[in-house]
């Protein structure tokens, strides 16, 4: 993994306000002309130039310029970027983005077209370039085939790859195929990655195997970062786990490489902090209800159901997973599994199809294992007695410590 | 002489879908079809051991795109096996969920899936908007988003994005195709609604998530009930609810219903030589339980039953102990040289016989890993069209009026249903009977909430033994098998509406719906395969759903004895 887990940037111990900003102005600048300087070496990816835009649209060069420097100050950027920003439209091409199904339901995709703001026609038209993605291409067969092929060539080593799904590597890889030769999802996988910029594994099934994988993985399913480890493929990977995953965390991911040219700070499970640093517990609006010990008893009980009252004990398992959903929620904002009643059943962590059923147990009384381990952490979760507010400390504690151990021993792996 | 073609990917799509043709090379017209599917993940297998109250929530991740409907039936077979019926509100729940979903379904499908088959993007932009802008009120008095100043920023954003020479999802599609039939004006005015529904669509997938917790893959399905009492009980909610799917409602009013009009009758020739037609067989296993009784006496929104041979005048019942499924030319065996088994009784023995050395089917035998399910030995087609004409023939009035009323505006007989053009018709036709019935589901709800009602949940005590459910998903008719031992699943199976309708042959060479409704068709250009690819997305296929219910290693599995 190459990607840097904080960004480098001003020296922020320095105390004059003035100078402090001027070095901010002078790194950013920097930055943008390094990344400009990139956009430019890249070979044209269509023939119009900017001279034609601005034909077609009626503009000469100093109109241009002019319409930069006012977006410029609508950025609330000094003037020494009007040049830059008239650089970038120059140069801009909307991100090129592979998005390829492998052992999937699909549900990632459904997800990503009903994201708001950008909305599907912006994020379209307007911002990244799909290049290939199968549930919404025109062509099919030969022709879909050709535009995979002639993406990859045109844009090698600059496009975002999105998995959706998992590799099954089982029978050589023959419980999938695609394409009018039966070309193996193992080896789809293996050619898009290599030639890819940076790779998504959108959803849990393409992050860590997800339901194909579950006991017994009968096609010996995995997530694309492990199957590209064992194949010795470098690609850095960006997980986005969730079931499906919340179109906010993918379409902020692509955004923050398509503005910025970065991919973003990961956790131990090579989630983005951004997203992924906080339990749902945590953000959980039903939180002050678990401090107060005030638990839905039991699906009869529909005085706590009309309450809101905390779910750990009909089997939440906001204390065990890592998401924005209480903060972002779904579709809009509209509503959250918690919301509705039923309870986190952890889907965005590795394994949670074995390791956090049954859903409507409660974690407490049994012993907590993997994917974190079963060590002294996870013992202090499964042994807890269910039902007191104490309880509910320990958890968190608990799992807190667990989290901040993982994340630390991630870190130091990295550095070394 | 007949030429075999590959199309492989079949996209805009759930799942994976390979369909072979041989064309006839002095004509062009297909003489043979094959229908495989190419992935597997063995959710069978996985199912297994399971807690049953868990089976809907693993039984969703069957797709993402007919996403609550395998959650709804897999809880629902759970119940049946622990004997407990549902609540009056959480049946409600559910049902508003299901007319949520069957709305976003249908209309997603409709212009993402499969409008590209019927509009040339490219045609557009030679369009003239204040043409467009005319033709448009000659299909609606009041047509959606159907002004010049509209049209002329739909078709500048085109040329400005065509220009950019990032043609994102329309890069090489078959544009310019001779059986397109639009007109440039026309063609603008689809697009525009292609990328109108892209936010209209959301509506009813949040409408959908009000009760549903999220979509995809909604999560307030319980055993017994539903969770998201309190939004049930806030008038808020329900209200939300009801102006999402009204927003909805009025896009298939003034732009869906419109554009299948204009697309009847430009396409009114292939309609009517049936192109697309395929097989004479419609089956429904009923659209949202409208009560508790048991599956063969319970009132459906749309009926079950079954039409065969295009005979309006009879509507059989249908018996699930008469359906069964076949392996002949499925990658599987069946132990002791049996050719079909029900459900009941299944096997899933992996036979996997391999592709040709040029990478082709090998037809003469096994070419897919989906199994072929017949009902009573004869292939059926499910789906939209299947329900409205059962219930057609079964005297629904409401199904009957609308129908009816289509045909007579564009001046065709009842047999213009039977083609692709009549396919794609009857799901925007459904989608108004079902956006029309959803003011009355929101009325029961409240009614009952009124009067005093606030169970969302029955009580029951977990049992062994057999579970099934059957009912109607947008894409046709959905069932699930469980059998429970010592407290966990011992088996689980899934007879999925794609499972009938894309099945390779059967032991008697009968075909399935896809591949009955390809043979026949004649072809402009077998190398840019337009008029396939728009009959077989006609069908809404759901692959990941077909093929969900198979086992690799071949072991013996739990048979089942129940009394239906």
């Amino acid at each position: 993994m190459t990607t840097a887990r904080r960004h480098a940037g001003p020296d922020p111990t320095h105390h004059d306000l003035e100078a402090r900003t001027q070095e901010h102005y002078e790194w950013l600048a920097a930055e943008a002309d390094k990344n400009l300087d990139r956009l430019e070496a890249q070979d044209p990816v269509h023939d119009v130039t900017l001279d034609d835009v601005l034909k077609r649209r009626g503009l000469s060069r100093r109109d241009f310029l002019k319409m930069s420097a006012v977006m410029t100050a609508t950025l609330g950027l000094p003037p020494m970027f009007d040049l830059r920003v008239a650089r970038a439209q120059e140069v801009a091409t909307r991100l090129p983005v592979i998005w390829q199904e492998l052992q999937s339901c699909s549900g990632n995709s459904m997800a990503l077209i009903r994201n708001a703001n950008p909305g599907t026609d912006e994020l379209l038209l307007d911002l990244i370039s799909l290049e290939y993605a199968e549930i919404l291409m025109a062509p099919s067969g030969q022709a879909a085939e050709d535009v995979l092929a002639d993406a990859i060539e045109r844009y090698d080593g600059q496009y975002i790859a999105v998995f959706e799904g998992s590799v099954p590597v089982a029978e050589d890889g023959g419980y999938l195929t695609i394409g009018p030769t039966g070309e193996t999802g193992v080896h789809k996988v293996e050619h898009i990655s290599r030639h890819a910029a940076a790779v998504i594994a959108a959803g849990t099934c393409s992050a860590y195997g997800g339901i194909p994988a579950a006991r017994p993985n009968p096609t010996t399913a995995m997530g694309v970062a492990d199957f590209l480890g064992q194949r010795g493929i470098g690609t850095p990977v960006v997980n986005l786990p969730a079931c499906p995953v919340s179109s906010t965390n993918v379409v902020g991911t692509i955004l923050e490489y398509a503005m910025f040219g970065r991919l973003p700070s990961l956790d131990a499970y090579g989630r983005p902090l951004w997203a992924y640093q906080d339990r749902i517990h945590d953000k959980c609006e039903r939180r002050g209800h678990f401090d107060a010990g005030e638990f839905v008893e039991g699906w009869t009980d529909i005085e706590g159901l009309k309450a809101g009252l905390c779910l750990f004990k009909v089997g939440c398992k906001g204390p065990m997973a890592y998401n924005n959903c209480g903060v972002v929620r779904y579709n809009e904002g509209a509503s959250w599994p918690i919301m509705a009643g039923h309870g986190c059943i952890g889907c965005s962590e590795p394994g949670f199809w074995d390791t956090l059923t049954p859903f409507e147990v409660p974690l407490a009384g049994r012993v907590y294992s993997t994917p974190f381990g079963t060590d002294a952490d996870a013992d202090t979760i499964g042994t807890v007695a269910l039902g007191a507010a104490a309880a509910g400390v320990a958890i968190h504690a608990g799992a807190t410590a667990l989290k901040a151990a993982t994340e630390s021993r991630s870190d130091a792996k990295k550095e070394q | 002489m007949a030429a075999k073609h590959v199309i492989d990917p079949i996209t805009r799509i759930e799942g994976h879908l390979r369909i072979e043709i041989e064309v006839d090379e002095t004509n062009n017209v297909v003489e043979e079809a094959a229908s495989s599917s190419t992935a597997f993940r063995g959710f069978e297998n996985i199912m297994r051991g399971r807690d049953p109250k868990d089976v809907g929530m693993f039984a969703q991740r069957i797709c993402g795109v007919c996403t609550f409907h395998h959650y709804e039936r897999g809880v629902e077979a759970t119940e049946d096996a622990f004997g407990v019926t549902l609540p009056p509100n959480a049946r409600m729940l559910r049902n508003l969920i299901w007319a949520a979903q069957a709305i976003n379904d249908h209309t997603t499908h409709f212009y993402q899936l499969h409008a590209m088959d019927w509009f040339d993007v490219v045609s557009a932009l030679d369009a003239d908007p204040v043409a467009a802008t005319e033709i448009a009120h000659q299909f609606h008095r009041t047509p959606y988003n159907a002004s010049e100043s509209h049209y002329t920023q739909v078709a500048e954003r085109l040329l400005a994005f065509v220009q950019s020479g990032q043609l994102g999802p329309f890069a090489g599609g078959y544009w310019g195709h001779p059986k397109y039939r639009l007109s440039p004006e026309e063609n603008l005015i689809i697009a525009s609604h292609y990328l109108d529904n892209l936010a209209v669509q959301r509506m009813s997938a949040k409408a959908s998530a009000i009760f549903g917790g999220k979509n995809p893959h909604p999560q307030s399905l319980i055993v017994g009930g539903m969770t998201s009492a309190r939004d049930a009980l806030d008038a808020h909610r329900i209200a939300e609810y009801q102006f999402l799917i009204q927003k909805s409602a009025d896009f298939v009013e003034r732009a869906y219903l419109p554009d299948l009009e204009l697309i009847a009758r430009r396409y009114r020739t292939e309609a009517l030589a049936g192109e697309g037609g395929g097989l004479r067989n419609y089956m429904s296993f009923g659209a949202m339980s409208l009560d508790e009784r048991p599956w063969d006496q319970r009132a459906h929104f749309l009926p079950a039953g079954l039409v065969l041979d295009r005979d309006l005048s009879t509507v059989h019942d249908v018996d699930p102990m008469k359906i069964a499924e076949e392996v002949a030319h499925a990658w599987y065996d069946y132990e002791g040289g049996e050719t079909a088994l029900h459900p009941l009784d299944g096997q899933t023995n992996p036979n996997y016989e391999g592709l040709n050395e040029d990478g082709t089917l090998k037809t003469e035998g096994g070419y897919s890993w989906i199994k072929s399910p017949r009902y009573d030995g004869q292939p059926v087609e499910v789906g939209p069209l299947a329900r409205l004409i059962v219930a057609y023939a079964a005297g629904d009035e409401k199904v009957q009026t609308v129908m009816d009323d289509f045909t007579d505006t564009i001046g065709v007989p009842f047999d213009f249903w039977y083609s692709t053009v009549g396919r794609t018709v009857a799901r925007g036709l459904e989608t108004k009977i079902i956006a029309d019935y959803v003011p009355e589901l929101v009325t029961n709800l409240t009614q009952n909430v009124a009067s005093g009602d606030d169970r969302f949940f029955n009580r029951y005590e977990p049992k062994d033994g057999p579970g099934w459910a059957m009912g109607e998903a947008p894409r046709g008719s959905l069932s699930h098998w469980l059998t429970i031992e010592n407290g966990s699943v011992a088996n689980y199976q899934a007879v999925v509406p794609s499972t009938w309708n894309a099945s390779p042959k059967d032991g008697r060479e009968q075909r399935g719906a896809y591949e009955a409704a390809l043979v026949t068709q004649p072809m402009s250009d077998p190398e840019r395969p337009l008029e396939v690819v728009r009959t077989i997305h006609s069908f809404d296929p759901c692959l990941a759903c077909a093929v969900h219910v198979l086992n690799r290693d071949g072991e013996e599995i739990a048979r089942f004895e129940v009394e239906v």
